[in-house]
């Protein structure tokens, strides 16, 4: 079988393998974040870059270390630090040299060390046996992917707030849940249509 | 077994070595240099920048209260930062009013210092320091109250306080205790002496301070203390006085009248000072001069459990039966009371039957 186009999976893990919409990862932040749309830009931003870069460096550490070593069985425990300290890297050089930044990402930054679509990204990479550039395209498309549906989202949410009176019980995380549904559905339509693995 | 060896090797190696990156990063990354803090536009502190301004302030001397330790929990360590704090981050919006906000109140836990910043806080924070003290007296005022004079050893301003707070002091660890301990307690000189105070304690049944004060300590032996604290002090006003205490709640007292004495402030003063016995009084002595010395001050002791047949003079009863027996309805006095949290509750009750407004009250439990 060909190699998939880095290009081709870019726009799969964009469109057609949304990681929340079709995988259901990172709901946690996704609920929580998406009340207000500029705090839902700010995290998704962060979860793009910190997406791509942990999906494309745990590929080197999968690849040039733990393989020719056999330790693929740690890739979980090895992941999770990789990205931790990551996070935690970003977060010091943002705090140093982009103060701005910084305070507009504000808590999103750290919590995304556990945000399960970035470990979720990692895993699928090692699964489906990309290699670095695929990995690095799955990584952006990934998080762009993130992005946008937390963007739709909270676009709607904010809509919901100014104008529909919805019953007490159906507030908050319960009608998100019912629309994220209803969008996965409609995402659910594409799936198939580009070869990811 | 050399595979699960080098497994555990390979897998510390990786941890090492992301440790290591994140100490550099920590070392080169986060190093804020030296920032400047301005302090009421008028100090003006180098700090290492890097660590959350209640910290900085900390090593720089200045106790800005905190009783969470800097998790941002407490709220009480609120600062006005007038330039350089950056946005209110979400950790501290919980705790600030939007009027605060508008105001450039932080929590100064949760500033971090990274650039030069221009900072104002309440005098009196300046004020909280760090004493070390020299154990200069120690007397048996009481069968149970020690009376303690501490000479400031450093710093060499000494302390600066108002008549009526208290300081807190610490004791080293001994036979009963296995930490230092500190306790607070009101201090009985007057302000205008900087460089010693004086402190009564009683002796509380297994108090590990009281009973380490009584007990071990020894003259010219040296201690810690911190201060001064508290809201319970002299307020200037020309309406007549009542204060009401017992036991070692005289201290602050004193230091009210030691301070109206030097700086002859004629007010109309009474104090009731209520103990059980005779011997349970003290600073009789001085109580009687300073009625001399102050013409309007009328000093009342009473004892609670005589006996009908004791040659003792004066009244007899709780400072309560005094107040309901002396004060006429409604009258317009300032307030102070200090002793036990029960004494002060009854006093507040009678003083509220009164009509006496509770706005002029001020109290101070020892407990």
């Amino acid at each position: 079988m060909d190699p998939i186009n880095p290009l081709t999976l870019f726009f799969a893990a964009i469109f057609t393998n949304n990681i929340l919409l079709t995988n259901f990862l990172g709901l946690c932040p996704f609920l929580s974040m998406s009340g207000r749309k500029k705090s839902a830009l700010g995290m998704g931003a962060a979860v793009v870059f910190v997406m791509a870069s942990t999906t494309a460096l745990n590929n080197l550490v999968h690849y040039k270390v733990l393989v020719p070593l056999g330790l693929e069985h740690f890739r979980f425990i090895v992941f999770i630090v990789v990205i931790a300290a990551f996070v935690q890297l970003v977060e010091m050089t943002v705090e140093r040299f982009f103060p701005a930044l910084y305070f507009s990402l504000g808590i999103f930054l750290p919590l995304i060390t556990v945000n399960c679509a970035i470990f979720g990204a990692s895993l699928f990479m090692v699964i489906r046996k990309y290699d670095f550039v695929q990995s690095l395209a799955y990584g952006v498309g990934s998080g762009i992917g993130w992005m946008l549906a937390i963007i739709a989202i909270s676009s709607i949410r904010e809509k919901l707030q100014k104008t529909a009176k919805l019953p007490k019980g159906l507030e908050g995380p319960a009608i998100t849940l019912i629309i994220t549904g209803l969008l996965a559905l409609a995402f659910l339509a594409f799936s198939g249509m580009i070869r990811v693995q | 077994m050399t595979q699960f060896i080098v497994s555990i090797l390979i897998i510390s190696g990786i941890g090492a070595v992301l440790a290591l990156l994140l100490e550099f990063a920590d070392r080169f990354i986060a190093d804020y240099g030296e920032c400047q803090i301005m302090i009421n536009r008028e100090k003006e502190l180098k700090v290492q920048g890097g660590s959350p301004l209640l910290f900085s302030l900390q090593d720089e001397g200045i106790f800005i209260p905190s009783a969470c330790g800097g998790k941002g929990t407490c709220a009480y360590c609120k600062v006005k930062v007038l330039e350089g704090g950056g946005p209110v981050l979400p950790t501290e919006t919980p705790y600030l009013s939007a009027d605060e906000q508008e105001d450039n109140v932080r929590l100064s836990c949760q500033v971090k210092v990274r650039n030069d910043l221009a900072i104002e806080i309440p005098e009196d924070l300046f004020l909280i320091k760090e004493f070390k003290v020299r154990v200069e007296r120690l007397e048996d005022l009481t069968p149970y109250i020690k009376g303690i004079t501490l000479a400031i050893v450093e710093p060499e301003e000494g302390i600066t306080f108002k008549p009526g707070q208290y300081i807190q002091l610490e004791i080293p660890k001994y036979k009963l205790s296995s930490a230092p301990e500190f306790r607070a307690f009101s201090m009985a000189s007057f302000p205008e002496e900087h460089q010693k105070i004086e402190l009564y304690v009683g002796l509380v049944e297994k108090g590990i301070v009281s009973t380490y004060i009584h007990n071990y300590l020894k003259k010219r032996d040296e201690l810690v203390m911190r201060g001064p604290f508290g809201d319970f002090y002299y307020q200037e006003s020309d309406r007549g006085i009542l204060m009401i205490a017992t036991g070692t709640g005289l201290a602050p007292i004193m230091s009210i009248l030691r301070h109206m004495h030097r700086e002859q402030i004629q007010q109309k003063i009474t104090l009731f000072f209520g103990t059980r016995s005779e011997d349970d009084m003290y600073c009789v002595e001085e109580l009687k001069s300073l009625e001399k010395e102050l013409p309007r001050f009328t000093y009342v002791p009473t004892l609670s459990r005589v006996s009908d047949d004791s040659p003792w003079q004066g009244e007899r009863g709780r400072v309560t039966d005094l107040i309901e027996e002396h004060i006429p309805e409604a009258a317009d006095l300032d307030v102070y009371i200090c002793g036990s949290p029960e004494m002060v509750d009854s006093c507040l009750e009678v003083l509220e039957k009164k009509g006496i407004s509770e706005d002029n009250i001020y109290f101070d439990k020892f407990s």
